[in-house]
């Protein structure tokens, strides 16, 4: 795909960008719209963009493959992580108020903080990880085709 | 008023969309006007004041949605297949009847908006009015969604994690290159890893070739 010019400069520019929006959302859910749903997915159309127009070999040079299958699984771990962590503390699981007795409200910020990483991290990894199964199927289209 | 008036835009908009989708056989077309679809609903969800699912409809219906339809349009066709006309036939009073059925079911739906409501007067209050003590977060969606409801979000994110695993057990390539490295294994340069080696390191190993 040698030949997408405008497509590859616009490209590059954006990656940039969407990846710094994908962070904004994801820690200023607090306070804005957003939060790790949102922000995983943005993460996650950063590099499927990067694979669309630079081809998934050098997506994959970025992101490989079995990074991307594993980040699914460690958002997971992050979100019940961060419960069974309450319950070491001697709380609910999933109670935030654990991680700051004094004050609940900031052991709700952090707990929310780092409930909102793993759902991140997962929904990024799953989305990349679709998408390099699908793309990495053998059947690959030229650009006529369409 | 106004509202009114958009909302009616975009539901006119809406159904225009949706009947573009069933008339075309270009499925091509099909998917964008689905983003389309998608990005109409995005707004109806904006004048609804709910711009935390409005942004995720955006960003998965017509974002990663569309994506990954055009991912499995070039693995499969991209023109529907013509129906005959006796199966034509049926889908008419089938989609009829479906319709006065759902229809049927909201009369007994409180009304648009209404603050008696169910929704409105069980745990909704207590959300809106204790969140910024109890959390002090000024974001009441994330508030619910990651402290009051995190059990949900906990089993949402399982889901999600589950359903990648499904998807790639059965269209990726991980298992199946195992075995055609076993059908191919004389003579073979393609994978000089080796034969029947295990998942991760199968994987590792086609980060840097493809």
């Amino acid at each position: 795909m040698r030949h997408h010019l405008i497509l590859r400069t616009v490209s590059k520019l954006l990656i940039g960008a969407i990846l710094l929006f994908g962070l904004y959302v994801q820690f200023h859910g607090d306070f804005s719209p957003g939060g790790g749903f949102q922000a995983g997915v943005i993460v996650a159309v950063a590099f499927i963009l990067h694979g669309i127009v630079f081809g998934l070999g050098m997506v994959q040079r970025v992101f490989p493959r079995w990074l991307v299958h594993k980040l699914a699984a460690v958002g997971v771990l992050v979100y019940a992580g961060t419960g069974v962590l309450g319950m070491f503390l001697g709380y609910d699981f999933l109670d935030y108020g654990a991680f700051s007795p004094d004050h609940p409200s900031h052991g709700q910020h952090w707990g929310i903080l780092a409930v909102e990483l793993g759902v991140g991290i997962t929904v990024a990894g799953v989305m990349v990880s679709v998408y390099y199964a699908f793309a990495g199927r053998p059947p690959q289209m030229s650009d006529e085709d369409w | 008023m106004p509202e009114t008036w958009i909302n009616i835009f975009l539901f006119v908009m809406l159904a225009a969309t949706a009947l573009a989708v069933v008339r075309t056989r270009h499925l091509f077309a099909v998917v964008m006007l689905s983003g389309v679809f998608s990005l109409l609903s995005a707004l109806l969800f904006v004048t609804l004041d709910a711009v935390d699912v409005a942004f995720t409809e955006a960003a998965v219906g017509a974002g990663i949605s569309t994506v990954l339809m055009l991912g499995t349009l070039a693995l499969t066709s991209r023109r529907e297949g013509p129906v005959s006309a006796s199966r034509q036939l049926w889908a008419l009073p089938i989609v009829v009847l479906t319709a006065a059925a759902l229809v049927y079911g909201t009369l007994d739906m409180p009304g648009f908006g209404s603050p008696d409501a169910p929704a409105q007067r069980h745990i909704a209050p207590h959300y809106l009015g204790e969140t910024a003590s109890e959390i002090g977060i000024p974001n009441v969606v994330t508030a619910v969604l990651a402290s009051y409801r995190g059990y949900d979000t906990l089993g949402e994110t399982a889901v999600i994690f589950t359903a990648g695993v499904g998807v790639l057990l059965i269209i990726s390539e991980l298992g199946r290159r195992r075995r055609r490295d076993d059908e191919d294994e004389e003579g073979s340069v393609r994978n000089p890893e080796g034969a029947g080696d295990r998942i991760g390191g199968n994987s590792r190993s086609d980060g840097d070739i493809r």
